[in-house]
C-alpha cells in the first residue's frame, strides 16, 4: 500500500486486562500487516503502564486495544493517561473486541477515533488506519 | 542544537524512540541525527543473538537483559523480525518475550522490520545500533531475524555474536560447518531442558575440534532461557570473550574491519544513487532492453551507467 522507502505506519496492538485469548488480536495484526504496516505485538495480559511505555519505545503512530473482558471502561480511560503521561499524545488510537453500543461516546471522549465490533471486515480496519493515521 | 538531541543527551526515551524512527526512514534528517550523536557512541558492548527460528533468541536476549540489569547495568535491545517480500508489512513479535523488562526504566527495547534487507537485520541497523550506544546504554543486545545457514551479517555489527541452537531439532550439524557457526563468538544450547541437550553439546565439540589449530574455540554452553538457567554463566562468557579481544590487542581490529565494512557500504549506496541520479530512467530502460536484447553486454552497460554519474 505504501511505496518501498516511503516511512512505514507504525501500529501497536495491545491486550489490556486478563482476557486469556488474542485471537481477535492477532487477525487484526495480521490484516494490518498484510496492509503494509510494521505492527508491534506485545501478546495478552497488558497493564496499561505496559501498554503505553510500548507505545513510547516503539514511536508508533498509531495503538489499537482489543478486549473482551468488559473492562474497558476501566482499563482504557488508565491507558489513555499513562501515554499522556508519558508524553504520547499523538497517536490514533482505536480499540476493538466487545464494547456495549452505550460505551462509544464516553470511548470517543476518551479520544478513540473507532471502535471496532466482533464482525468487523478487517480491510475496514486497514482503511482506518491508511485514513486517519498523523503522518 | 535541534532540541530533540538536546532531550536525547539528557535522556529522554522518548526522544530516543523519535530519533530512531528518522534514522530507521533513512530520511537526510535521519542522517543528520547520527552524524550528531555518533561521537557519543562507542562506549558500549554490543552483542548479537541469532540463531533459526523458534530457537529462544527472544527469551535469551531478555533473560541476558535481566542479568545485566541485576549487575547494574542498562540495555537497550533492538530485535528484528521479517518483513514480508510482497506487502512491505510485517508482524513484530520479540517484545512478547520481553514483557518483565517493559516497565524497567534502565531497558529500552525497540523492535525493527527488516526492510528488504538481506543477512538477517535491517537496513538502518548499524546506525540505530549507534544511536542506541550514544544514548548512553552499557549493552545493546541485537536479535536478529530467525537466521539459516548464510545470515552472517550480525558478525559486522555486534562485538560478541551468540548463535543460538537446539536440541532435538534434526539440525543437520554437518551442514553448520560450512556457515553461520563461523562467526559464533559462543555457542548456545537454549532448551537445555529438552532431551539431547549434551549430545548436541558434543556434536558442536566434535565440530569445533576439526578447525583449523590455533584458530579460536568458541565456548559452548547450556542454557534454559525460560527459567534464566545458564544466563549467569553466558554473561560471563560474553565479557570473557570482549576481555580476550582486548587482551589480545583485536579489539581495535575488529573495530577497524566493521568500521570498513560500514563505510564501504554506505559510499556504495551513495554511488548507486548518484548513478540512477544522473541517468533518466527511460535511458536505464533502453540500456537494459538492450542487454535483454543481447545487443549489448551488461558490463558495458554498467560502465556506461558510472561513466555517466562520473561526468
Ligand atoms: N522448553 C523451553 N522452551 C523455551 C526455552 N527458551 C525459549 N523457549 C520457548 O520457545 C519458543 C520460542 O521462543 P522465542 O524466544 O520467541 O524464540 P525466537 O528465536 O526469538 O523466535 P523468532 O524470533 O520467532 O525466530 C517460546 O515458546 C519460548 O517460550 C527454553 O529454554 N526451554
Ligand atoms: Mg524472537
Amino acid at each position: 500500500m505504501t511505496a518501498p522507502g516511503a516511512p512505514k505506519i507504525r501500529v501497536l496492538i495491545a491486550k489490556p486486562g486478563l482476557d486469556g485469548h488474542d485471537r481477535g488480536a492477532k487477525v487484526v495484526a495480521r490484516a494490518l500487516r498484510d496492509g503494509g504496516c510494521e505492527v508491534i505485538y506485545t501478546g495478552i495480559r497488558q497493564t496499561p503502564e505496559m501498554v503505553a511505555e510500548a507505545a513510547l519505545q516503539e514511536d508508533v503512530d498509531v495503538v489499537g486495544l482489543s478486549i473482551l473482558s468488559g473492562a474497558h471502561l476501566e482499563l482504557f480511560p488508565r491507558v489513555v493517561e499513562e501515554l499522556k503521561k508519558r508524553g504520547v499524545d499523538d497517536v490514533l488510537l482505536f480499540c476493538g473486541g466487545i464494547i456495549p453500543e452505550e460505551d462509544t461516546k464516553q470511548l470517543e471522549d476518551l479520544g478513540f477515533a473507532a471502535i471496532f465490533r466482533p464482525g468487523t471486515n478487517t480491510q475496514d480496519i486497514v482503511k482506518f488506519v491508511y485514513d486517519h493515521v498523523k503522518k | 542544537m535541534d532540541q530533540l538531541v538536546e532531550k536525547f543527551l539528557s535522556g529522554d526515551r522518548r526522544a530516543l524512540a523519535r530519533i530512531i524512527s528518522r534514522v530507521e526512514n533513512q530520511t537526510p534528517e535521519g542522517r543528520a541525527y547520527v552524524r550528531d550523536l555518533f561521537p557519543h557512541s562507542g562506549r558500549a558492548h554490543t552483542i548479537g543473538v541469532t540463531g533459526g527460528a523458534g530457537s529462544g533468541k527472544s527469551t535469551l536476549t531478555g533473560a541476558l537483559a535481566a542479568e545485566y540489569r541485576r549487575r547494574g547495568h542498562t540495555v537497550g535491545i533492538v530485535a528484528v523480525d521479517p518483513s514480508s517480500p510482497f506487502t512491505q508489512g510485517a508482524i513484530l513479535g520479540d517484545r512478547i518475550r520481553m514483557q518483565d523488562l517493559t516497565l524497567d526504566p534502565g531497558v529500552y527495547v525497540r523492535s525493527m522490520a527488516s526492510r528488504g534487507a538481506l543477512g538477517g537485520l535491517a537496513p538502518s541497523i548499524d546506525d540505530v545500533v549507534s544511536i542506541m550506544d550514544a544514548f548512553g546504554f552499557d549493552y545493546v543486545l541485537i536479535e536478529t531475524v530467525g537466521a539459516g545457514q548464510d545470515e552472517v551479517e550480525i558478525a559486522g555489527t555486534a562485538l560478541t555474536t551468540i548463535l543460538v541452537n537446539n536440541p532435538g531439532t534434526g539440525d543437520d550439524i554437518q551442514a553448520m560447518k560450512a556457515g553461520i557457526i563461523e562467526i559464533a563468538d559462543i555457542l548456545v544450547v537454549n532448551k537445555a531442558d529438552h532431551p539431547g541437550a549434551d549430545v548436541l553439546v558434543s556434536q558442536l565439540q566434535a565440530l569445533l575440534s576439526l578447525a583449523p589449530a590455533g584458530s579460536r574455540r568458541p565456548p559452548i554452553l547450556k542454557t534454559t532461557a525460560i527459567r534464566g538457567e545458564g544466563i549467569a554463566e553466558l554473561a560471563d562468557a560474553v565479557a570473557g570473550h570482549r576481555a580476550g579481544l582486548e587482551h589480545s590487542g583485536e579489539l581495535e581490529q575488529q573495530r577497524a574491519a566493521d568500521a570498513r565494512h560500514q563505510v564501504l557500504a554506505i559510499a556504495r549506496a551513495i554511488l548507486l544513487e548518484r548513478i540512477r541520479r544522473a541517468t533518466p530512467e527511460e535511458e536505464l530502460d533502453g540500456l537494459v532492453r538492450r542487454v535483454a536484447a543481447r545487443e549489448l553486454d551488461p558490463h558495458t552497460a554498467a560502465e556506461e551507467l558510472a561513466a555517466a554519474a562520473g561526468q
